[in-house]
């Protein structure tokens, strides 16, 4: 009684958010499953297609496809780390399983890029857009994954789909955010003669805004392949295969070889990826 | 007929301008309403009309309302109150499709910082405002070549503006306006960004280009030089309002208020008729190491008879003559410091144009402006110094 007294919090009532919530999860899982269930069956086929190709092919073609492209996109010596890194993977009996992984990401970054960048848009044109979207972004990135991993599941059970959702959603932001941030650094003489010459706004974006702020918004979209990357244990304990599963089975097994081989696959893929992707945005700086 | 009706043109900057509106008829000062009501005061009830082919020239100091003044015109800027007409349509009652139209191709405009796009190649900046049009890319690359062609960019076209110096940038900027052949040029202090020297070459390319042309030119600058170098007319603006419109001979001779005469005071003459005020940027020079060969070729390129001799800290040595040179080369004697004369005449930069002329008189080459350190600033031809003392004496009646 006396506690109660000297701590008068105890007298209200629990806010019901938890239960609100779950109301609102379920209800839109019975009224939205015809939608989720079509998404998925798409992305579901999509990600199995690009595995299936990858895996397909023969491992020395596409070590060698994969180092012609670092070579074009980047230098020489960034490609000769992918034919030696990739060579590396083949050797620890992990090519399948970073094929898995590489589709998972290259996915998940397809998809964050392709509403990423028309909301990044969005934000930089429209005050009111950048006022709700922003911290909204800012709940995607520190709420921790597995908050939002029960409500994924819950709409697209287990598998990749819900994978690449959950990978979407934490890797999405900076994507939005860069591409707002590129198009607003445009300097505004040049907008404004852009305008002098009768530009319609799609013009002036995709003729003078958009070219601008590219190497910004490709800085976001290789941060957006990196944190897809940094998803995929997580991606595993919701039944995406890949590295992931490797390294999640090796922590159970307390199998700390087979666990440091298939972090450093992780790793090697994230280099490749980061130094290709870093080299096309400098590329585009030139001029 | 007249070309640019301006009609009782009002611009508030701020949330609130209806009370700033009030108190500007009440007659109270940007100063005062800025105080009161934290609205500011671009513009102040300016009217005027421009008339097809003249070359207009607004000026003022910093912050007096040319940039919105220019804005307005084709509503870069949105007037608050007032009436703009080009061409007898009315400018601030045209929806936005019509808007474009009048900016695609009624007008273009040309920046005091270039405002080039850096993504774009020169020829690619200069079609910009084509492609805007949707002209099919040959012919927009054909006419934005012809434009820079006039503008004397020729072999720029694969550059990227970094990759030119600001006078040759501003070349570019200018050529991009001119590519979509517009009725009216709006250039806002479109050379105050540049040095001196490669300013007055671009005021004497507008003036010959505009003989060509014959466009509507509505000018922009802060300084009185320039506006009685290139104007027909002149406005001078202060605190948003227009003081007086007239002739640079008007505005020199019969300034209409304390400001305008002090402006006018302010031009300094003694300044404009210095041999820096008239002095050129030799186009081209040659050093003891260049063989003749090498001084007759940088000759020929610039079409010049002598070329000064300078070392490596362009201190002056001499000059050499063409057909010295020429006959050295004959002869395959590779120095140039043989055939170098010596007797050039150095003046310094404050040196007024009366002795100039009385200089140049006995010279047969051009009169060279060197510094304290013997360094070579500039060069003055004797066509020039007449131009100069034309301009002295309308100044003086
Ligand atoms: N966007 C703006 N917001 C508020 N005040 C402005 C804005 N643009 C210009 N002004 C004010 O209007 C006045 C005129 O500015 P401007 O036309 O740029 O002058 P100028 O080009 O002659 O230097 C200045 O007092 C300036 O502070
Ligand atoms: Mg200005």
């Amino acid at each position: 009684m006396i506690e109660k007294i000297l701590n008068p919090l105890e007298y209200l009532p629990r806010l019901p958010l938890g239960e609100g919530i779950e109301v609102a999860i379920e209800w839109l899982r019975v009224h939205l499953s015809p939608v989720t269930r079509a998404l998925s069956e798409v992305m579901q086929s999509l990600i199995v297609r690009m595995t299936d190709g990858l895996i397909w092919l023969p491992p020395l073609v596409l070590i060698i496809l994969f180092s012609l492209i670092a070579w074009r996109l980047s230098n020489r010596s960034v490609a000769a780390f992918s034919f030696a890194g990739l060579i590396l993977i083949y050797n620890f009996g992990l090519w399948p399983a970073a094929m898995q992984t590489l589709s998972l990401v290259v996915l998940s970054a397809v998809v964050s890029i392709c509403i990423g960048i028309p909301m990044g848009i969005a934000g930089a044109r429209s005050e009111t857009f950048h006022r709700i979207v922003w911290p909204v972004l800012d709940l995607m990135q520190t709420l921790p994954a597995f908050v939002y991993l029960i409500p994924v599941v819950f709409f697209f059970r287990m598998g990749e789909v819900p994978a690449v959702m959950a990978t979407v959603v934490f890797a999405m932001p900076p994507v939005i955010r860069l591409t707002g941030l590129g198009i607003r650094q445009v300097p505004k003489e040049l907008v404004e003669a852009c305008g002098a010459f009768g530009t319609t706004e799609w013009q002036k974006l995709v003729k003078v805004q958009l070219p601008l702020a590219m190497p910004t918004i490709m800085a976001g979209v290789n941060q957006c392949i990196m944190l897809s990357l940094s998803m995929v244990v997580i991606a595993a304990m919701i039944g995406a295969p890949g590295l992931g599963t490797k390294v999640w089975g090796a922590i159970q097994r307390l199998n700390i070889g087979g666990g440091f081989e298939s972090g450093l696959a992780v790793v090697v893929l994230a280099i490749i990826l980061d130094r290709i992707t870093q080299n096309l945005q400098n590329k585009k700086i030139q001029g | 007929m007249s070309k640019i009706i301006i009609d009782g043109l009002t611009k508030v900057f701020g949330n609130n301008p209806a009370k700033a509106l009030q108190m500007l008829e009440q007659g109270f000062s940007k100063d005062e309403i800025l105080q009161k009501t934290g609205q500011a005061v671009g513009l102040n009830n300016v009217s005027f009309t421009i008339e097809a082919g003249e070359t207009f020239v607004v000026m003022g100091l910093s912050g007096s309302g040319k940039s919105t003044l220019i804005r307005c015109i084709n509503r870069l800027i949105e007037p608050t109150r007032g009436k703009v007409f080009v061409d007898g349509a009315e400018v601030t009652a045209m929806n936005e499709q019509e808007l474009r139209e009048f900016r695609r191709h009624k007008q273009a405009m040309v920046f005091q910082q270039f405002a080039l796009f850096p993504h774009r190649t020169v020829l690619e900046n200069a079609a910009f405002g084509l492609e805007i049009q949707d002209v099919g890319r040959p012919e927009r690359f054909e006419r934005a070549r012809e434009a820079l062609a006039l503008v004397g960019l020729t072999g720029w076209e694969d550059s990227y503006p970094h990759q030119l110096s600001g006078g040759m940038q501003q070349r570019v900027g200018l050529a991009r306006a001119l590519a979509v052949s517009p009725d009216i040029l709006l250039m806002d202090e479109a050379f105050s960004a540049l040095d001196p020297l490669i300013r007055r070459e671009m005021q004497d390319e507008l003036l010959e280009l505009q003989e060509k042309m014959n466009k509507t030119i509505f000018f922009i600058t802060h300084d009185l030089d320039e506006a009685l170098k290139i104007g027909d007319r002149v406005a001078l603006m202060k605190d948003g309002a227009v003081v007086q419109i007239g002739t640079p001979e008007e505005i020199l001779t019969h300034p209409a208020d304390e400001y305008v005469a002090r402006f006018v005071e302010d031009v300094d003459l003694s300044k404009v008729l210095t041999a820096e005020g008239v002095m050129k940027d030799p186009e081209v020079l040659a050093f003891p190491k260049d063989g003749p060969r090498v001084a007759m070729r940088k000759m020929k390129d610039k079409g010049i008879s002598s070329i000064f001799v300078v070392d490596r800290n362009r201190r002056l040595l001499g000059y050499v003559l063409m057909e010295e040179a020429a006959k050295a080369a004959d002869r395959g004697d590779p120095d140039l410091t043989k055939i170098m004369r010596t007797d050039c005449i150095k003046v310094p930069p404050e040196s007024t144009l009366n002795e100039l002329f009385e200089k140049s008189a006995t010279s047969v080459v051009p009169l060279v402006v060197v510094n304290e350190a013997g360094r070579i600033l500039g060069i003055i031809i004797r066509g020039v110094l007449l131009a100069g003392l034309v301009k002295e004496n309308y100044a003086n009646d």
